[in-house]
């Protein structure tokens, strides 16, 4: 069963439909106590990194999550939940996020190009992963984000993708359980879909 | 790179999908959940959705039909028509939708699009602005084209940004659906006056609108009606004239 985790930031909807769609089994987690029971987890989320990471430390969810991940089973952060899984973030002041894989959050170092980085863009493989199993690497994803990963260790980078410069669009952790996907493979069609397909067949090998 | 986008509106009224020309004469042209599926299948890279009549009506945007879309239809999904409060966005969003559409109620207040835009973030206002050129000049129109407002164009554009939106969508009322091209100088006035996204709507008759628009200006998006409405022209078809012509579109 995927949980995917409630702390109050943004649409569980989409990802909840997705997986509805594809017939795979999920739930809305709501309490910290139930993060344990699942076989996978979800962080979805939009809005600002310092308030999200507040709701989930409020709502007692940080250190379930990190012992989720600990125990090797398969977590994916989308977005705002992506960026979640770095040290820290510098959204609204210097915050602590759930330092699963290393590095920080800054915003987008566009010059000429407008912030927020929206619409579809394009990936590029730098250290393959079975995230990507089964997908069209010439395909464009469906971004909405203003800030980007910024990967201490560039083996943790899945994938970049250009705007001005190029920024981590899917990173891992090395041993590759916690995934992180800065566009939105819950809106990102067919393409998209088959990302989600591959994250619920990860650890079932 | 960034992609362009191909943004098929739907209109609604009555739970039906219609489309009239320069916002009047409504014809129906058929299930809104059915053309979404279709579109989704053709890949269009957004879908929004206009309830034309909620504010006339004084009623609430119509939901059921986002989230039914929602459930099938995995593309970011804009809803506009009647929206008033926080709780009105709120509720789109927790159907399904992605963006909301904010038109009438951007004039009369402004607390609207700011408390929109740090509750849900920028990227989730948009702002919709109908347009007629009279006597040379822009008049900015409300309540689907019914009364004229005082702002000027690029007033109420840097307004709206400056209050957090995160969009602009701008509908030329007198080509609406007379598909003789977009207004060229309208999406060039807008684009120059703020950083935000603009998405085009009004005008759209063949593949060859599109192309120019996208050559001629900097505009995000393009939006359309009656070019997949009426005639034998779909996105399919659109989408391969307009890469042939040098148009980025997203790969799929």
């Amino acid at each position: 069963m995927i949980g995917i985790i409630n702390y109050g930031m943004g649409n569980l909807s989409s990802v909840k439909n997705v997986l509805e769609y594809l017939d795979i089994d999920a739930v809305i987690v709501d309490s910290p106590n139930d993060v344990a029971s699942m076989s996978h987890l979800i962080i979805p989320g939009v809005g600002s990194f310092a308030k999200a990471m507040d709701n989930l430390q409020t709502k007692g969810f940080v250190s379930e999550i990190q012992a989720f991940a600990e125990s090797g089973k398969p977590v994916l952060g989308i977005c705002l939940g992506m960026q979640l899984l770095a040290d820290k973030g510098m959204e609204h002041g210097e915050s602590a996020g759930l330092g699963l894989i290393s590095g920080t959050v800054e915003l987008l170092p566009t010059e000429k190009l407008p912030i927020p980085h929206m619409g579809w863009n394009g990936i590029n493989t730098r250290n393959d992963h079975p995230i990507l199993a089964g997908v069209k690497r010439s395909a464009d994803f469906y971004f909405v984000h203003s800030f980007a990963f910024v990967a201490t260790n560039p083996q943790n980078i899945v994938t970049s993708t250009a705007y001005e410069l190029d920024f981590p669009s899917i990173v891992a952790n090395e041993r590759g359980n916690v995934i992180g996907i800065q566009f939105h493979p819950e809106k990102s069609q067919k393409q998209g879909l088959k990302i989600m397909e591959n994250f619920s067949n990860l650890g079932n090998a | 790179m960034l992609k362009q986008r191909l943004i098929p509106t739907l209109l609604l009224r009555n739970g039906r999908m219609v489309k009239g020309v320069q916002f009047d004469n409504y014809r129906d042209t058929g299930d809104p959940v059915f053309a979404s599926k279709v579109y989704n299948a053709q890949y269009v890279d957004e879908l929004v959705f206009l309830d034309i009549d909620a504010t006339n009506e004084s009623r609430p945007t119509n939901r059921e039909i986002i989230a039914r879309v929602s459930k099938e239809c995995f593309m970011p999904l804009t809803i506009g028509g009647g929206i008033k409060s926080i709780d009105d966005i709120r509720e789109l969003l927790l159907v399904g939708a992605d963006k909301v559409t904010i038109n009438s109620a951007a004039y009369d207040d402004e607390n609207l699009i700011s408390e929109g835009a740090q509750m849900f973030g920028s990227q989730c206002i948009v702002i919709g602005i109908d347009v007629k050129l009279e006597n040379g000049a822009y008049v900015l129109y409300k309540k689907s084209g019914r009364e004229a407002c005082s702002i000027s164009l690029i007033d109420h554009i840097k307004k709206m940004e400056a209050l957090g939106a995160g969009e602009f969508f701008i509908n030329n009322i007198t080509r609406d659906g007379v598909m003789k091209g977009y207004d060229l100088d309208l999406i060039k006035l807008a684009t120059d006056n703020t950083n935000c996204p603009v998405i085009a709507c009004g005008g759209a008759g063949n593949f060859m609108h599109l192309v120019e628009a996208y050559k001629a200006t900097n505009v995000s998006g393009l939006a359309m009606a009656s070019i997949f409405h009426f005639g034998d022209n779909n996105p399919i078809r659109a989408r391969a004239h307009m890469k042939n012509n040098g148009v980025n579109l997203k790969e799929v």
